[in-house]
């Protein structure tokens, strides 16, 4: 008996979607044929057959969502084993069932979020429109613009060929012309092909024209680590874009927040690098007002505590929150701020925070070198010097290229017990 | 016929890659008088404008660097004078030239030359950055060719807004080897985007000779393989740049998509004011200057139609008090107000 599973057809698939069944029970297939089109996070698959024999049950139904990579959704095999069959269809339900009752709260993930962003604003302003790369037929090389090009047609939806410097630099004078691009680099790490668009184009010339023209464009994309591509395609570039007078740079973490920072971001006159993260795409997250716009340089407390402030963006402020479940098991209780701007920075939120808590610990994924954490902690030590209890702690990925083995991974990158760590550190309370 | 003369025919050619086609000899454009004279004032103000500006630097009014156009007026100012208003002008730090071109006013320029409130960038720019969004000149652009997708993002928004204007994109014989360049050929032939690549071949990239830096025959050409047409054009003489410069305007204003001309001319001064020009001979530049300058040669046609030695003189005292009150204009505006410094960072 073969038991067909739910593949990982992506990097960074965690759950998929029958969206087709091409067999049905009884049906005698071999080797190759075809089995299913399953929706991946990125794209629809067309799962193929390994071995030959009968189909003797199909587990899961066409378009139930969110079934998990590892699941069995088929049997295929010489006979009916019927006992072992039910068995592992009650399984089956007995998740999805779970699934459900956890879904019943409104919630939406943060690839939704960002195409509603989207979708929203240019229905308001036709001056928008998107380019980048597959964004338009393909759907989004990771679906973050599903549907857009149904809605807006190819005019305001448009591919472009694999030439970021190109298309960077016709963004900025199409926005130096009267319109609000929307630039979306298919990861940030192909941003660096574009990068003298972005900082002597984008960025200085309202500067150096004396106010005259402004540049009002977005250019986003998913950001940081993703899931073992190693060190070309695995970088954090906020610290790049912060550094450069003139962008304003938003790294969010939640869905509403992405949403409303990027409503925001097509709004600002200014170029805004708006930094997604691959990994983060999926998650869901309850959403409050669907149509809040969050303003940009607004950090946010996402967890009040006395003891210790955690600054994180974008990923880690997940891992952050989830550190900060475990020093509550240690009766440590830590405030975490979700910054959501990079720049500018709400420094004013930290120092307040600082000044309750006296020990700060700055978490990012990049690089620790002239990173963002370098730059709040000389911040918090010009404006809160006094008011520390402990040294700044900081909790970064390694000065190192992001390796491709799986634990070298893991150990370059900073994971939740670093922050445990770091806390009980500056608490002096070393585990 | 005297030597000049031949020299200016043989100038005139435009030559095209087309065989078949008859070759243009001398010919005004049914130009009539008045507007043989506009042209002659325009080149006029930019050479002298140019050659004020020089003046200052080495009196230490200007500072940086300062790349003068002297040579090449013919090229800016035959395609302004054919182009529409509302079509949009980009082009690199060798830019005074074209600014005057598109009407912008030389005392503003001249004033962000001197690094004064008064300048274009209220002194926040300098000569390789400025620009004037009521004249449709965006720039003024310091880094070589990144002009050129910007100016195709120019024919973008025209084109989404349907207006029926053209991007006027302009780069030297030394952008045309960077990479962005082709970026930008193949996405404006891709989607047929109205834009004229102005290839201004001063034969010098720096100071390196196009010879030296360039492969193949023709820059008019480098935009073949995407299937935009280039010609090759007399960049000295202004007719053929004004023919060159409508067929090419015509054709991207049609929908039909880019057009390259390669307008073939010349710098008579360095690269930069700090440039010695070592890599050339006198005699060179001297040639050039003698046999195809290209307000000498208008001039002569001005003189053919029978505009007076004092009406010429007249016209020249007026382009001389226009740059002197340029001049003192950038002289007698104040240093930027200090508060400056913090402000136009965002809106």
């Amino acid at each position: 008996m073969s038991n067909i599973k739910m593949p990982a057809l992506s990097p960074t698939m965690t759950s998929g979607t029958i969206s087709k069944w091409l067999i049905s029970e009884g049906d005698i297939v071999t080797s190759g044929d075809i089995l299913a089109e399953i929706e991946t996070d990125k794209a629809t698959m067309e799962l193929e057959a390994i071995d030959d024999g009968k189909v003797n049950k199909i587990l899961v139904k066409e378009g139930e969502p969110n079934i998990s990579v590892g699941t069995l959704i088929a049997v295929i095999g010489e006979e009916n084993n019927s006992e072992k069959i039910s068995h592992v269809v009650n399984q089956v339900h007995s998740e999805i069932k779970e699934e459900e009752s956890n879904s019943n709260k409104i919630t939406i993930s943060v690839r939704e979020a960002l195409r509603d962003a989207m979708a929203e604003e240019m229905r308001l302003d036709e001056d928008i429109f998107i380019m980048g790369e597959e964004v338009a037929e393909y759907q989004g090389a990771y679906k973050v613009t599903q549907g857009l090009l149904e809605e807006f047609g190819e005019k305001r939806v448009i591919d472009t060929p694999i030439t970021e410097q190109g298309f960077a630099g016709l963004g900025v004078g199409a926005a130096f012309g009267g319109l609000k691009p929307i630039i979306e680099f298919m990861t940030f790490n192909f941003s660096m092909q574009a990068i003298d668009q972005i900082i002597n184009s984008a960025a200085k010339t309202l500067y150096m024209s004396g106010g005259q023209m402004g540049c009002p464009i977005v250019f986003r994309g998913p950001n940081g680590a993703a899931s073992r591509v190693a060190a070309q395609h695995s970088q954090c570039f906020a610290s790049w874009y912060a550094h450069c007078p003139g962008l304003k740079v938003v790294a969010p973490w939640s869905a509403s927040d992405a949403k409303g920072l990027l409503k925001a971001s097509i709004r600002d006159p200014n170029p805004v690098i708006y930094l997604e993260n691959e990994l983060l795409y999926g998650e869901k997250f309850e959403i409050n007002n669907e149509s809040e716009i969050i303003p940009i340089g607004v950090g946010n407390i996402v967890s009040e505590g006395n003891d210790a402030t955690i600054v994180a963006f974008s990923i880690m402020v997940g891992k952050a929150l989830n550190a900060s479940k475990k020093l509550l098991e240690n009766d440590v209780s830590v405030e975490v701020i979700d910054l959501r701007t990079i720049k500018p920075l709400d420094i004013d939120l930290i120092i307040k925070s600082v000044k309750k808590t006296n020990r700060l610990i700055v978490c990012e994924e990049g690089f620790p070198f002239s990173g963002i954490s370098s730059e709040i902690i000389a911040q918090v030590q010009e404006n809160a010097f006094d008011w520390l209890d402990a040294p700044i702690k900081r909790v970064t990925g390694l000065d190192v290229p992001l390796p491709y083995a799986e634990n070298l991974e893991k150990l370059a990158l900073p994971q939740e017990n670093d922050i445990v760590n770091a806390v009980l550190n500056v608490l002096n309370k070393v585990n | 016929m005297n030597n000049l003369e031949i020299n200016r025919k043989k100038n005139l050619k435009i030559k095209r890659k087309k065989p078949g086609r008859p070759v243009k000899g001398f010919n005004n454009n049914f130009l009539n008088k008045d507007e043989l004279i506009e042209l002659y004032k325009q080149m006029l103000l930019i050479r002298r404008f140019e050659e004020k500006a020089g003046q200052l630097y080495g009196m230490g009014s200007i500072g940086g660097f300062c790349h003068l156009y002297i040579g090449q007026e013919a090229v800016v100012v035959g395609m302004q004078s054919v182009s529409l208003n509302g079509d949009s002008v980009i082009t690199s730090y060798r830019d005074h030239g074209h600014m005057l071109a598109c009407g912008m006013d030389p005392k503003g320029v001249m004033a962000e030359l001197t690094g004064r409130e008064g300048g274009y960038s209220k002194g926040k720019g300098g000569s390789m950055h400025m620009f004037s969004k009521e004249k449709n000149f965006f720039g003024g652009h310091g880094i070589v060719g990144a002009q050129v997708p910007i100016g195709v993002g120019l024919a973008f928004s025209h084109n989404y807004k349907k207006d029926g204007f053209v991007s006027m994109t302009y780069l030297g014989d030394g952008a045309v080897n960077q990479g962005q360049v082709y970026e930008s050929f193949n996405m404006s032939a891709l989607w047929k985007l109205p834009v004229v690549f102005v290839i201004e071949n001063n034969k010098y990239g720096m100071g390196t000779s196009v010879t030296r830096a360039s492969a193949g025959r023709s820059l008019a050409e480098r935009g073949k393989a995407y299937g935009i047409p280039g010609i090759e054009v007399d960049g000295m003489n202004i007719f053929s740049v004004r023919e060159a410069g409508k067929e090419a305007l015509d054709y991207s204003r049609n929908g039909k998509g880019p057009f390259i001309l390669e307008m073939k001319t010349y710098r008579y001064r360095g690269h930069s004011m700090s440039d010695p020009a070592k890599y050339r001979t006198r005699s060179e530049v001297d040639a050039v200057r003698q046999q195809k300058d290209c307000i000498e040669n208008l001039k002569e046609v001005l003189q053919e139609q029978k505009i007076t030695e004092d009406n010429l003189k007249r016209i020249d005292s007026e382009i001389k008090s226009k740059v002197s009150a340029a001049s003192d204009y950038a002289l007698d505006s104040s240093l930027p107000n200090q508060e400056e410094l913090l402000t136009d960072i965002y809106i």
